[in-house]
C-alpha cells in the first residue's frame, strides 16, 4: 500500500509541463484517482509532473455561448457554483455526488476525464453536454468533441505528448431539462451504471449510458428513448452483449430514471 | 529515487522535512512529525480516516503525496485545540456516543466541522450523505449523526 518510488517535478509554465509529459512524465493535479493507483502499484511512473500549478490551470471563463472550465478546477468548486447558470446547475449537481467532500477539494474535471476511468461521473456526464476538450501539444491547441473523447478504458483520444487544458461546454438556456442518474449502492462509491438525458428546447434529446467498463456510449438523437423508454432503452442496452443479467436490468432502468428526470425536470 | 526537501506549515508551525516524493502526507506527518492523532485506514482515499485540512479545506491525506504539499498549510486534528467549532463537536461526540474505539474519529471530526460550517442548515439526510465518506464500524453512526446535528441546532439558535 506504499507507491514505489517517483520523481515530482511542478512545472510552472505549460511548456515545461509539455516538455516533461513528452519525456515520458505522468501528468497529475489532484491524484485523488492517481493517488490509489499509486498506492496499490497499479500505476508505477518515474516521474509525476503536477500540474497544479500552471497559470490558468482552474477557473471558469465565459465566452459568449461557451464556457471555458480550466482542467485543474475542482469538483468542489463546481459543486460551490463556480459554473454559472443553467449549465452550472446542472453540473453542480452532478459534481456533489462525486465521491465525497474531501476528494472533491482536491479532484478536478480535467484530471478525472483525462485518467478516463469508465465508472468516473465527468467521463459520463460531458459527452452528454456536448462541448469540447482543449488539449494541448508541441504544435498548439487541438479541439477535440468530448462525445467520443474517452475511447477506452484509461484511454483518451489525446495524443501521448498532449495535456488536456480545458474542457468548453454550451451556455445551456433556462428551459434546459437534464436527467441524470447513477446506481451506487452506497453515496460516494464508484457508479455500476450511468445514464444522463440532456433536452433543450427546439434540438433533439442527447443521451449517454456509461460505467459499463468501456466508453460511454453516446446517443446523439435520443428522441425515441424519449418517446418509447421501455423499448428503446431494452433495444440501447442490448449493444453491450456482455453484461451480465443484473447489469443490463440495471442499465435499463438508469435509462428510465434518466428519462423520468428530464420529464420532472 | 532522491529525497527532497519541502516546506510546509504544520498546525501553525513553519516545517522543513526532507522526505520522499512518494511518501503520502499521512505517513509524513505520523511517522516524521510524529503527529499521531491522523489514522491511515484503507490507504485509497475511502474509508476517511486520515482526513485533515490542507490549505483550509478537508483532504485525504493518504493520497496526497509529501512533493505535492510542498508550500501547503496543513491541520491535523492536534491542530484544533482553540477551535470552537471542533470544541463543541468534541462535547457532542462524547455526549451522544458518537465513537467507541476511535479509530475513525480524527477523520470523522475534521469531516463534522466542514459539515457545520459549510452547510449550517443541513438535516439528518444531508448529514448522512455528507458522513458517507467516513466509515465507522463501531456505532452503527446513529450517536455520530445525532453528535453533529446536536451543534449545527445549537449554532441555528444561537
Amino acid at each position: 500500500m506504499k507507491p514505489a518510488a517517483f520523481s515530482y517535478v511542478r512545472p510552472q509554465s505549460w511548456s515545461d509541463a509539455l516538455t516533461l509529459v513528452a519525456s515520458g512524465a505522468r501528468p497529475g493535479a489532484g491524484t485523488q484517482s492517481l493517488g490509489p493507483l499509486l498506492n496499490l502499484r497499479l500505476a508505477q511512473p518515474d516521474t509525476i509532473a503536477d500540474l497544479r500549478h500552471l497559470p490558468d490551470y482552474a477557473g471558469v471563463a465565459v465566452s459568449g455561448n461557451v464556457l471555458r472550465i480550466g482542467a485543474g478546477t475542482t469538483h468542489a468548486a463546481i459543486e460551490d457554483g463556480a459554473v454559472p447558470g443553467r449549465t452550472g446547475e446542472i453540473m453542480a449537481g452532478v459534481a456533489r455526488r462525486i465521491a465525497y467532500r474531501p476528494v472533491r477539494n482536491r479532484g478536478t474535471i480535467g484530471g478525472s476525464l483525462a485518467h478516463a476511468d469508465p465508472a468516473a461521473d465527468w467521463v459520463a456526464v460531458l459527452p452528454a453536454l456536448g462541448g469540447t476538450a482543449i488539449a494541448l501539444g508541441p504544435q498548439g491547441e487541438r479541439r477535440l468533441p468530448l462525445a467520443g473523447f474517452v475511447t477506452g478504458i484509461f484511454e483518451t483520444a489525446l495524443a501521448t505528448d498532449e495535456l488536456l487544458r480545458a474542457v468548453e461546454v454550451p451556455v445551456f438556456p433556462a428551459g434546459a431539462l437534464w436527467g441524470h442518474w447513477k446506481f451506487c449502492r452506497k453515496v460516494g462509491e464508484f457508479s455500476k451504471v450511468t445514464a444522463c438525458v440532456l433536452s433543450i428546447p427546439g434540438a433533439a434529446p442527447r443521451a449517454v449510458l456509461a460505467a459499463l467498463d468501456g466508453p460511454p456510449l453516446v446517443i446523439d438523437d435520443a428522441s425515441a428513448l424519449l418517446a418509447d423508454t421501455d423499448a428503446e432503452a431494452a433495444r440501447i442496452v442490448s449493444a453491450f452483449p456482455g453484461l451480465s443479467e443484473w447489469r443490463r436490468a440495471v442499465a435499463q432502468t438508469a435509462l428510465r430514471h434518466a428519462v423520468a428526470a428530464v420529464r420532472q425536470s | 529515487m532522491s529525497r527532497i526537501a519541502i516546506s510546509l506549515t504544520v498546525n501553525g508551525e513553519p516545517t522543513k522535512v526532507e522526505t520522499e516524493p512518494r511518501e503520502h502526507l499521512a505517513d509524513l506527518l505520523r511517522g516524521r512529525l510524529m503527529l499521531t492523532g491522523t489514522h491511515i485506514g484503507c490507504e485509497h482515499g475511502v474509508c476517511g480516516a486520515c482526513t485533515v485540512e490542507i490549505d483550509g479545506a478537508p483532504a485525504r491525506s493518504c493520497i496526497t503525496h509529501a512533493g505535492s504539499c510542498d508550500g501547503a498549510s496543513v491541520r491535523t486534528i492536534e491542530g484544533f485545540g482553540d477551535d470552537v467549532v471542533m470544541a463543541a463537536l468534541r462535547e457532542a461526540f462524547s455526549q451522544e456516543h458518537a465513537l467507541q474505539c476511535g479509530y475513525c474519529t480524527p477523520g470523522m471530526l475534521v469531516a463534522a466541522r466542514d459539515i457545520v460550517l459549510r452547510l449550517p442548515n443541513a438535516d439528518e439526510a444531508r448529514v448522512r450523505e455528507e458522513l458517507a465518506g467516513n466509515l465507522c464500524r463501531c456505532t452503527g453512526y446513529r450517536g455520530i449523526v445525532r453528535a453533529v446535528l446536536s451543534v449545527l441546532t445549537a449554532r441555528r439558535s444561537s
